[in-house]
């Protein structure tokens, strides 16, 4: 439809990505933590978008429906560890959340 | 039609860097809800309405209410607030923004080194993925049903409370620790 | 018939299997009927197949039944096959014969110990380890019953392991036997390599083919082969061990260190004799072994006080006989000096075992004398035995062997006289110092006194092997004595005759007379030493020289102070000076490095979920750059 340069959607999809990644190493909140990573997801399906734009393919579309349904399930575990970990710890700091270390 | 994708883009950019800095989870939450919306308007813009539609209803819709039970089912409120800012420290955005800014860049540079080439005319309606769906990709969508599956009882599992795992405990180990107090004592 | 010769070894290793299973929970009488019935069935069937065989197989034919085909590599081929001919015939027969009588024995001698169903596993193992070993078709089979009864031995001379110089005796047979092993082992892969099989007869058969007289190849395989013989036979250089293996029990010590598997030696030699006579240099050398095994043991044993050392000195002696036999290509006379050996050997041992059990386990000979009173049957079939080791002339069957060996030693063309007239002394020697042994033992005032007499299952095999030692020798006559020789052609159906040129029948006789009287020459001396001037024997050690000489002799002339000075000290010094062991540092630095990888990999792990987003993170960052820079 618009001539948009391939360039301009990546680049969008770029700067949503790092942002993700930021938030996902700065917040310690789990909550917030799964926010920046469903950032990323959708910085990663807006790149697959335009990469179905660009060669008018379905394919693009089809994996951006795979990363939905695979940010579906992630939520759902997500939250449910949100959950265990706010009973458990009766916090939502990851950093606090570290019995795990080795 | 290109100035709606880069206004879309710009507010996209705007309310996602707003999630990660906000402190009231709610407000975060809403800010993302904007940042999927002006999305599906680039989706829209770049010629895939299908996936438009999915965006808003799926993800914006159905994901984020599950945040929002969660985020009221805890309760978190002026006491998260206060908690977040001292917790969120200017200083701590430093090294994670030099990380990213290191990643965005290989990522920019492989934009601007790796060839040249303007998006395509065509609009790829929700036919043409459907039929790629369910002719190409027909395994990965099995895979996709089972990974969901599997979310489902994942979720399940660690969502039950304590309380709840003791009620659903098959009558054998019950039985065991009815019988040996100091066994399940231990 | 026949076809039943499997049976023969699955009889007594099904003995083992049920005793090594069972043994403990079975009641002694059971546990002596599988022991002993086990082997005494065997020899029965020995018997009906020998008969059928000797009945309805043609002159220099052989039976062989194929069982299965073990393993298969390649083209090389092993199968688990059995073949009977004269030679393995003779074998089975004593082995099985003996065997049973000494089992027999064993039921009493071992009724009050503890181990008593352990024992008998272990006893029907060699037996079915040592016929396996003389029946098998190829080398393979009879490499595995050799380190059968190689393990059986070791097994049994440490069968009172509890106190440390049995396990250390057994020990030693074991590593000084796995020398000759080795060199056997590689006379094995040459022979794989060269012929593509260890199929005995078809090696023996395209051998000549192959090889040209003295080649370099077939006196290295002869040769390796012999150092096998040696280890097993307890010949020159390796003899060290058998005086030391008379710590196992004296059923043992007859069985297996007189009678069978010491005999081994003898058996791999004339069943690869093909091989042997291809390398005349080796034939030599197995003669001269011999001959220096026979006088360097002769002379030990006239120093010995345990009366079963004697006995082993002069088994070292006696096989020396046999090898000097082989050497000179008189195979038949060998193996006729093998069969008589084993019964009056057999007989000697148990007759030992007799006093030895009765007397507190007293194994010197010095405490005991006068012994012919407590013990009737035991004297006189000891004596017998004696006899037949000194080799008295026309009555014993060891004189018959004694004399066929030495005969052909001067008449056969690869003999000579030199080892005649070595042959001869030790001949005098062994008369010496076997009735040095019988005349101490039996005569004289009584230092002892016996704290019960035998029963009928230790006597009976005495009786039956005193016999055996008396009429075995008629089955082979001299020339000069009827020429009756129907052992000698059985055997030749499988191994050449003598070469030798005619020689005139007054000078065979002439050296049969030699041969009789020197061994009476012995006796007399004896007689004279420790009878009629006792005082004489004791006086000849006193002084300074001789009585260095003495125990030099005594010490088997010093070889076990030598080993110890050149192998044992430095293994030793070697093993200290490794102690820390140095290869194995290398592994432990691999397991240390390791460990401090994972110390340093371990601080990484923070348990914060952050901080691996970040490695996440950095990894991709670090990856993407190598993608796109490099």
């Amino acid at each position: 439809m618009a001539d948009i340069p391939v360039e301009h959607g990546l680049l969008v999809s770029v700067i949503m990505f790092s942002i993700g990644l930021i938030g996902l190493l700065v917040r310690r909140n789990i909550i917030f933590m799964l926010l920046s990573i469903e950032i990323m997801f959708n910085a990663a399906g807006l790149a697959f978008i335009v990469g179905s734009t660009r060669w008018i393919q379905p394919d693009g579309q089809v994996m951006f429906m795979f990363i939905l349904a695979m940010a579906a399930a992630e939520v759902a575990i997500g939250l449910a560890l949100v959950l265990a970990i706010y009973r458990g710890f009766n916090t939502l700091d990851a950093d606090r959340a570290s019995r795990m270390q080795g | 039609m290109a100035i709606v994708f880069y206004i879309a883009a710009m507010v996209a950019v705007v309310s996602t860097a707003m999630v990660v800095t906000r402190l009231n989870p709610i407000h975060a939450l809403l800010y993302l809800i904007l940042s999927l919306l002006s999305t599906a308007v680039m989706f829209y813009v770049l010629g895939a309405p299908f996936v438009a539609a999915l965006e808003v209803i799926i993800y914006a819709g159905a994901i984020m209410v599950v945040f929002v039970f969660v985020i009221m089912m805890l309760n978190l409120g002026e006491e998260t607030v206060r908690q977040e800012r001292v917790l969120l420290k200017p200083a701590m955005f430093v090294l994670p923004a030099i990380l990213a800014a290191i990643l965005g860049a290989e990522l920019l540079y492989l934009l601007y080194y790796g060839g040249r080439a303007d998006t395509g005319q065509g609009v790829v309606g929700p036919k043409q993925v459907g039929v790629s769906l369910f002719t190409t990709y027909l395994f990965a969508v099995e895979l996709a049903a089972m990974l969901l599956l599997a979310g489902l009882v994942g979720a399940f599992h660690i969502g039950r409370r304590e309380s709840e795992r003791e009620l659903t405990d098959t009558e054998g180990t019950s039985e065991v620790r009815r019988a040996q107090p100091e066994l399940g004592r231990k | 018939m026949l076809e039943l010769l499997w049976l023969v070894v699955a009889l007594p290793l099904s003995g083992f299997v049920i005793l090594a299973t069972l043994g403990r929970r079975l009641p002694r009488a059971v546990a002596t009927v599988i022991g002993v019935g086990s082997v005494g069935l065997s020899a029965a069937l020995v018997i009906g197949t020998g008969l059928e065989f000797l009945s309805s197989v043609q002159s220099s034919a052989s039976f062989t039944q194929h069982l299965w085909t073990w393993f298969q590599v390649g083209r090389f081929e092993a199968s688990v096959a059995l073949r009977l001919d004269a030679l393995s015939l003779v074998m089975i027969f004593v082995v099985t014969f003996v065997g049973f009588l000494i089992h027999l024995y064993s039921s009493e001698f071992m009724a009050d110990d503890e181990g008593y169903s352990r024992f008998f596993a272990y006893m029907n193992l060699f037996v079915a380890s040592m016929l396996l070993l003389v029946l098998g078709e190829n080398l393979l089979l009879l490499y595995l019953g050799w380190e059968g009864v190689g393990l059986c031995s070791y097994l049994l001379i440490g069968f009172w392991y509890r106190d440390p110089a049995n396990g250390s005796a057994a020990r030693k047979a074991f590593i000084v036997t796995r020398i000759g092993d080795t060199a056997m082992a590689i006379a094995l892969f040459i022979l794989v390599y060269q012929f593509g099989t260890l199929s005995i007869p078809r090696i023996l058969e395209r051998a000549p083919e192959v090889y040209a007289v003295g080649s370099g190849i077939a006196v290295a395989i002869a040769a390796l082969l012999l150092g096998g013989a040696v280890g097993k036979s307890a010949q020159l250089p390796l003899q060290t061990w058998l005086p030391d293996a008379m710590a196992g029990p004296t059923p043992v010590s007859a069985l297996i260190h007189a009678a069978t598997m010491v005999t081994a030696g003898v058996y791999l030699i004339a069943r690869m004799h093909t091989v042997f006579e291809l390398a005349p240099v080796v034939q030599m050398m197995v003669a001269v072994i011999g001959t220096a095994t026979m006088i360097i043991s002769g002379f030990s044993a006239l120093t010995q006080h345990d009366i079963k050392r004697v006995l082993a000195y002069s088994t070292i002696g006696q096989i020396g006989y046999m090898f000097l036999g082989l050497g000179v290509g008189a195979y038949a006379a060998a193996m006729f000096h093998f069969m008589t050996h084993a019964f009056f050997k057999a007989l000697l041992f148990l007759g030992a075992g007799v006093l030895i059990m009765c007397l507190h386990h007293e194994h010197d000979m010095f405490k005991m004398g006068g012994m012919r009173k407590y013990f009737p049957v035991t004297f006189w079939t000891f004596l017998i035995g004696g006899g037949a080791l000194a080799a008295v002339p026309l009555v014993t069957a060891g004189f018959y062997s004694k004399d066929a060996i030495l005969w052909y030693t001067w008449s056969s063309d690869k003999g000579n006289g030199w080892l005649w007239l070595f042959g001869l002394i030790g001949a005098f020697i062994t008369a010496l110092y076997t009735f040095r042994m019988i005349f101490i033992t039996f005569f004289g005032r009584a230092k002892a006194k016996p704290n019960h007499s035998p029963g009928m299952r230790t006597q009976l095999p005495l009786v039956v092997l005193a016999v055996l030692s008396v009429v075995a020798g008629f089955v082979y006559l001299p020339e000069t004595m009827g020429h009756f020789t129907p052992f000698a052609d059985l055997l030749h159906t499988v191994v050449p005759a003598v070469p030798m040129e005619h020689v005139a029948f007054s000078t065979e006789l002439q050296f049969q007379i030699g041969t009789a009287l020197v061994p009476l020459l012995g006796i007399l001396l004896a007689y004279l030493m420790y009878i009629r001037e006792p005082w004489a024997a004791k006086n000849l050690a006193k002084d300074r020289p001789r009585a260095g000489i003495y125990r030099f002799w005594q010490s088997g002339w010093g070889f076990d102070w030598v080993y110890d000075r050149l192998f044992v000290r430095p293994y030793y010094y070697a093993a200290r000076v490794n102690r820390r062991d140095v290869i194995d540092a290398l592994y432990t630095l691999l397991a240390r490095i390791t460990q401090g990888l994972n110390i340093l990999l371990g601080w990484s792990q923070t348990g914060r979920v952050r901080t691996y987003a970040a490695g996440i993170a950095l990894g991709v960052v670090v990856m993407i750059a190598i993608m796109v820079f490099a």
